[in-house]
């Protein structure tokens, strides 16, 4: 059964544990791929800043407090999820967990993300988040496809 | 951005689940009833059920806060109402999120494969 407090995704990914590992804990690498641009590095305990720099995004800030950082293994970290209002401050509200768990497979790394702590987001803000968004969608998808093709 | 029929197709495929997710039996019963049979008193609610009215106050009230259902006074009672336009939100939310995941994974993949 589906989750409303859980996200989890699996992914194959073609490269080795030590590769999928940088590109996640680097905090420029995670960047580049995630669409942001982070002033400081990941560390555990510690808050990372940065920028979107995802198109349609620019204009917000990115936060996230990491939590672990397990070499090879596991690096979680908090953040405010779908913080997409810059009038807003999130800050005293609850925030979720995203984890990124490694592990060795055939032909590469396997890589499971699992985002969890929804259902203590207030329901007014998952009904904001989606009126919020009409545009931005489009935009992703365009993001992916453009990826996917090259 | 997405075809109507795809995300009334998600919607629809949402709706048991989220149910099932609300992760608690008696929370499941009281949304599945209140789906079923419109507004309802707490205490017609908590006849048909084994554990006590201020147990099943407090799990409507749990579920009131996250907007699933809403109360209306009447005298001295509480009419239960659920909010099934919540419920959809909910997931959709939650679908929006897995999106953007699946987006950003797509760019990671490509980024350390290549």
């Amino acid at each position: 059964m589906e989750s409303t407090d859980r996200i989890e995704k699996h992914l194959l990914l073609k490269a080795t544990q030590s590769r999928v590992w940088r590109a996640l804990t680097d905090a420029a690498e995670f960047g580049s791929w995630f669409q942001a641009k982070f002033e400081t590095p990941f560390k555990a305990g510690q808050h990372a800043v940065g920028q979107i720099t995802h198109t349609g995004y620019e204009h917000l800030r990115i936060e996230v407090f990491v939590e672990r950082m397990d070499a090879q293994h596991l690096f979680s970290f908090r953040w405010h999820p779908y913080a997409v209002d810059p009038t807003i401050d999130y800050s005293a509200e609850p925030t979720t967990l995203v984890e990124f768990k490694l592990a060795e497979a055939t032909g590469g790394t396997l890589l499971t993300v699992c985002e969890s702590g929804f259902d203590r987001i207030p329901a007014a803000r998952r009904a904001e988040a989606f009126r919020m968004n009409g545009q931005g969608w489009a935009a992703q998808l365009e993001n992916i496809e453009r990826h996917v093709a090259a | 951005m997405s075809r109507p029929s795809v995300a009334a197709a998600s919607r629809a495929r949402a709706a048991a689940p989220l149910f099932a997710a609300l992760g608690d039996e008696t929370r499941l019963q009281l949304v599945l009833r209140l789906s079923r049979g419109g507004p309802e008193s707490t205490a017609r609610l908590s006849e048909e059920s084994l554990i006590t009215r201020q147990a099943i106050t407090k799990h409507l009230e749990v579920l009131a806060a996250a907007g699933f259902v809403q109360a209306r006074r009447i005298g001295r009672e509480r009419l239960w109402e659920l909010q099934p336009k919540r419920l959809a939100d909910a997931r959709e939310y939650l679908d929006r999120i897995s999106r953007q995941w699946d987006s950003a994974l797509g760019r990671l993949k490509t980024f350390v494969e290549t």
